[in-house]
């Protein structure tokens, strides 16, 4: 597996793959990379390419990515220099075009389809640029000796530009064995990241750039509770975690949409939608990234970790401590957390224990935990006390002369009912009006009818009642009643029409 | 007595005979006066209601008297109990049907200490309780096959405080919680009987061991029971008799766990029917339970030397059975070795039982009552002369098929072992030379000699001159005896209580009424006998009063006639296979007003139509039908419910019509063919 995620995450191969889809070559040939670009341009265009050596530097980084001690890759100072001065150049270089994109704006502010074209192929070259610039500073780091491949920031980095190409074809890139390869390098991806965020600051200014980071960003390294909603969090926000205020984005949501019934939520503004593809929809509202198709299609496990700002959820309840305006204020850590706080804390208990009829819960999932431990599985004793467990109960009646087992009240009033089911007149006048029915049990006739019948698997089938015996299937449900059977825990082999008659 | 054919005008008149002249029981001391009843309820049971009839001084004196009521109707109960204030034993096996409502109605009966609910159905926690309250000294209780008996009915039950003798068997969902409480409500408990309670675990069996330490007697067959369990059982200090039949849960594992543990108290252990145990097992069951009396370890692993020498530990082992095990090399040697104090071996469908291996044990075993060879086939008669010469004491010998065994060897047996009191020579080559040597066998009260083709009338004349103890006859396709042979043991044996004539072709209506002298006789089994007629099942009727069981299976000339003579005089008929006679609704209808009649064969009756068949099955309380599965359809389906309804079950049989009986020759001829193959 983790020979294969090496394999998949050769930036070799990406390139092929970054090449094969609608963006030109731009590692492996960049005079050519952008052949369709120049008009729109100009002068920029040919500060796009890179120079040579670096050019050339990257495709060696790249190509000998495989064998993991290349000696080129050694530090030299004099590399670092020319580094050091191509990424000035660069950084001017994407300034230059963010200033020509605000200018360009300016003047197609109609914002018509051919504004948004040019955008596209400006964010394009903006991310090829970013590209580089990143590969280019991540070589600069005396700490990183081993090629590109080997570090996990960069390897990610390009992991999340390919992304959308690779999703489609490379599902079986899991994220787990990128982790793993991963722990080893977690200080050179702090180091990235800091170097990450400095660019981010630099960039800050352009709404495209922030676009642009956002799918590297949005897929990061935090768990995506689109992907984890069905696990239960045991607490609001689980435990508390120690990030320092303002070291993360506060997200409050409003009240309707925690209460509505979503289960995918937006990355960016949090919004809910009900259905996966819905928010794939809303995600290109986002940006145009999102509208390749591989960002429509559905989202893979394959999410890797990135310097997205961290997202953290306030309280829309004023005064909670989940609230962002409370003194300690503790945030909550994803939507679902949000959800179920915000349930929980402020909102109804609409849910009550069918079993029980005391306890109430606000969220379902409550409920339902409960209710496998509510009714039957309380284990009773005489004196009142109750377990959760059958053995501390027997260890409990062991203990104390005189206490014994006792069954729960609801067994007993099931049983009840089912011993003197209502509507056994028929039945009773059927047995009766042949003169052969005992005096004094006519009460009593049908459980034991329904015993029998049980008994026979064919009765089962409604198919051989109706015909035969109109008002029959009124008085048999009691017997048939399967959901109110106290019994179903018993071994399925035990005694199979026994279970449909209570305890009579 | 001595009249050929009393008819039953005659008998009652002779009884009233025999009470007229009016006693003064006033006179008369309860204690004598119960001395005279028990005395003549001993001889025929009916004889009390003849009493009772007589006067009121009568009546009462027979109410007083009355320990054990067996009601049919359970709405009688009320009136019942309150007519009979001794009655200490309430059996109402013959109530299929017995509704809450029926035991909610009982009237406090202190006296009563025993009851039997194991054949009753449609009574739940609710009667229960109503049956605990009204008998505040129940001691006893059976509700075996309480199939819809669950914890509820457990927790009614645990508030009998006294009770003593409990039977849950079958009672599939009892769990750990109504055990629980049976537990601690019935601390005086001193047997119990969980079998097929598949529900219970060790944490009933732990609280079980911790309050009821009275306890003697437990039975946790086919229950689901493990390892852990054990330490709860050998708890138990007073336990004694441990039956753990069919236990799947237990295995080697489980029993070493036992190595630690020690039950002197335990004398009885049944572990039959385990597929997983070997002889680790076994060792350590000998090492923690070294005071036992018997073990049975039937059905299980083959028995090989280690396991046969292991039993040298329990010194005072008296009965050993083995049925059906695989004896490898000298197993069979070294429990001759090992276990001398034997009085019981059971060797039933072993293999790899031989004559050296036999006569090697058996001269060992100086102290052996009982032996069971059946399906031993490869011993011939060099073990049947080690058998006879070193075990003249043998009081009981089960040798069926062993047909290797020459007549001549079996001529032994009664020669020489005299003390016999049961003898089962079924499907061997026993004559009438064999049967003559049984004169001296004066005690033997149950012979079985099915199959076996060359007796004749001959040999049975001596068995009637030799064996007036005789209760038990099997002549299963003897078919070279005649009425002659059956009018001997009629008249020579008349303490019969079951005989077994089935496809003895020669016998007619003489036989039958000559049998009818036999007044215990209870089981007939004349299936197969085509010349039979309802004059002789008539006789019968009249003569064996007595009669509950009764096979009249393809006996094509019996008709409506000797039902009628059946439910006229036979009211003790509980059992009846009537497939192939010649009765119609009528015979049918008037069989059905036989009050106790519970079991019923009617498969292939081809004068009975459904409506007769159904108004026959209204009329009678039957627990069990086992009828052709034409009739399923035929008759409407309603109607089988309003009888399911009322206790009973159906059977639906599906064989073909086969009216030919094949002569007794051809028939063992093919069976022993089979078993070649």
């Amino acid at each position: 597996m983790a020979s294969n995620a090496t394999r998949n995450t050769d930036p070799d191969q990406q390139g092929v793959r970054f090449s094969s889809t609608d963006q030109p070559p731009c590692f492996a040939r960049p005079g050519q990379s952008f052949p369709a670009f120049p008009p729109l341009f100009g002068v920029q265009s040919s500060s796009l390419y890179l120079p040579d050596d670096i050019e050339a530097k990257i495709g060696n980084q790249f190509e000998s990515n495989p064998s993991p001690n290349n000696p080129t890759m050694d530090w030299d100072p004099q590399a670092m220099l020319s580094n050091l001065s191509f990424l000035e150049q660069k950084i001017k270089q994407v300034k230059d075009i963010v200033q020509s994109m605000s200018n360009r704006e300016s003047q197609v502010a109609g914002g018509s389809s051919e504004a948004q074209a040019k955008q596209q192929l400006v964010t394009a070259d903006l991310t090829c640029i970013i590209i580089q610039l990143i590969s280019t500073a991540g070589s600069l780091l005396p700490s990183m000796k081993n090629p590109i491949s080997s570090n996990p920031a960069l390897r990610h980095l390009s992991n999340t530009l390919c992304a959308p190409m690779i999703l489609g074809t490379n599902c079986n890139l899991r994220p787990s064995a990128n982790d793993e390869a991963t722990i080893p390098d977690i200080s050179k991806t702090h180091d990235y990241e800091e170097l990450m965020n400095s660019l981010n600051t630099t960039q800050a200014e352009s709404d495209e750039m922030m676009n642009c980071q956002n799918p590297c960003g949005g897929e990061g390294s935090e768990p995506i509770p689109m992907e984890d909603h069905d696990v239960k969090e045991s607490d609001d926000g689980g435990e508390r975690e120690n990030l320092p205020p303002g070291s993360y984005v506060v997200l409050q949501l409003e009240k309707e949409e925690i209460l509505a019934p979503h289960t995918h939520f937006c990355l960016i503004c949090g919004k809910g939608f009900k259905r996966d593809a819905n928010l794939r929809m809303h995600m290109r509202g986002h940006g145009d990234e999102y509208k390749t198709a591989a960002a429509l299609a559905k989202p893979s496990k394959d999410s890797s970790s990135e310097s997205a700002p961290v997202t953290r959820y306030s309280c829309p309840y004023v005064g909670c401590k989940r609230n962002k305006e409370h003194k300690k204020f503790q945030p909550l850590k994803t939507i679902l957390c949000v959800k179920n706080h915000y349930k929980r804390s402020h909102c109804d208990k609409s849910y009550t224990c069918s079993r029980c009829n005391t306890k109430k819960f606000s969220v379902i999932a409550d409920l339902k935990t409960h209710e496998k431990h509510c009714g039957r599985d309380k284990w009773l004793c005489s004196c009142g006390t109750t377990f959760s467990r059958k053995d501390k109960l027997f260890g409990h009646v062991a203990l104390f002369q005189g206490h014994t087992p006792a069954l729960p009240m609801d067994d007993i009033k099931v049983t009840g009912a089912s011993e003197q089911p209502q509507g056994s007149e028929a039945m009773n006048t059927m047995v009766g009006s042949a003169g052969y029915n005992f005096p004094g049990s006519s009460s009593d006739d049908i459980p034991n009818l329904d015993m029998k019948m049980a008994d026979d698997p064919r009765y089962f089938s409604p198919l051989s009642f109706d015909p035969c015996f109109g008002g029959l299937d009124d008085f048999t449900r009691p017997g048939f009643d399967i959901s109110e059977n106290p019994f179903s825990f018993l071994p399925s082999g035990s005694c199979s029409f026994g279970q449909q008659n209570g305890d009579s | 007595m001595a009249s050929p054919m009393p008819t039953p005008t005659h008998r009652v008149k002779r009884r009233r005979l025999d009470l007229s002249p009016p006693p003064h029981l006033n006179d008369l001391a309860d204690e004598l006066l119960f001395l005279i009843l028990d005395r003549a309820a001993a001889h025929d049971p009916r004889a009390l209601k003849s009493f009772s009839l007589v006067s009121r001084a009568c009546h009462a004196a027979e109410s007083r008297h009355r320990r054990v009521l067996r009601p049919f109707r359970p709405d009688l109960l009320p009136a019942a109990l309150a007519r009979y204030p001794a009655l200490s034993r309430l059996d109402l096996s013959l109530c299929p049907r017995l509704p809450d409502a029926a035991l909610a109605a009982l009237p406090a009966a202190p006296s009563v200490s025993a009851v039997d609910l194991s054949r009753s159905r449609g009574f739940g926690a609710a009667g229960l309780a109503a049956l605990v309250a009204a008998c505040p000294n129940l001691t006893d209780l059976d509700l075996s096959n309480g199939l819809d008996l669950g914890d509820a009915a457990a927790a009614e039950v645990a508030k009998a405080r006294r009770l003593q003798r409990l039977s849950l068997s079958r009672c599939k969902r009892i769990t750990d919680m109504g055990l629980g409480c049976i537990a601690v409500g019935c601390p005086d408990l001193r047997e119990l009987s969980l079998k097929w309670c598949i529900g219970v675990t060790h944490l009933g069996l732990d609280l079980l061991a911790l309050k009821c330490n009275k306890l003697n007697i437990l039975d946790l067959s086919y229950t689901m029971i493990v390892k852990k369990c054990f330490p709860a059982i050998m708890k138990l200090q007073s336990l004694q008799v441990l039956l753990l039949v069919g236990c799947n849960g237990i295995d080697d594992d489980a029993l070493t766990s036992l190595d630690q543990e020690c039950s002197k108290s335990l004398q009885v252990l049944d572990m039959s029917n385990y597929y997983n145990v070997t002889h680790v097992g076994v060792l350590s069951i000998v090492k923690a339970m070294p005071n036992l009396l018997e073990l049975n370890l039937s059905y299980c692993s083959p028995v090989t030397p280690s396991m046969s020498s292991s039993f040298e530990m329990i010194h005072k082992l008296q009965t050993l059975k083995l049925d059906g095990c695989q004896f490898m090399d000298d197993g069979l040697k070294s429990i001759g070795k090992s276990c001398v104090s034997l009085r019981e071996l059971s060797l039933s469908k072993c293999s790899g039982v031989t004559d050296t291996d036999l006569s090697f044990v058996v001269p060992r075993l100086k102290n052996l009552l009982k032996l069971d060879v059946t399906c031993c086939r490869k011993i011939t008669d060099v073990s049947l002369a080690a058998i006879t010469t070193s075990c003249p004491s043998l009081i009981s010998l089960r040798m069926e098929s062993c047909s290797l065994v020459s007549s001549k060897g079996l001529q032994l047996i009664g020669r020489r072992c005299t003390h016999l009191e049961e003898l089962d020579l079924t499907d061997t080559d026993l004559d009438d030379e064999g049967l003559k040597a049984l004169s001296g066998c004066s005690k033997l009260s149950s012979l079985k000699i099915g199959i076996c083709l060359r007796i004749t009338d001959e040999g049975l004349r001596h068995v009637s001159k030799s064996c007036p103890d005789l209760r038990d006859i099997d002549l299963y396709r003897s078919g070279a005896i005649s009425d002659e042979g059956v009018t001997h043991i009629a008249q020579g044996c008349p303490m019969l209580e079951s005989i077994n004539l089935s496809y003895c072709t020669k016998l007619t209506d003489c036989s039958l009424r000559s049998l009818s002298k036999c007044i215990k006789l209870n089981t007939l089994e004349i299936r197969g006998c085509p010349m039979v007629s309802s004059a002789g099942l008539s006789e019968i009727a009249t003569g064996c009063r007595l009669l509950s069981k009764l096979d009249i299976k393809k006996c094509f000339e019996i008709n409506d006639m000797g039902m009628i003579f059946l439910s006229q005089f036979s009211h003790n008929l509980r059992q009846i296979n009537l497939s192939y006679c010649s009765v119609t609704d009528i015979g049918l209808i008037s069989l059905s007003s036989i009050c106790g009649l519970q079991n019923m064969t009617i498969v292939h009756l081809a004068g009975v139509t459904p409506n007769g068949l159904i108004a026959a099955l209204m009329v009678c309380g039957l627990r069990k039908v086992k009828l052709h599965e034409a009739f399923k359809s035929m008759v409407p389906s309603h109607m089988l419910k309003v009888v399911e309804a009322r206790g009973c079950l159906f059977q639906w049989i599906n064989k073909p019509y086969q009216v030919a009986v094949e002569p007794c020759d051809v028939w063992k001829q093919q069976s022993q063919d089979l078993l070649v193959q």
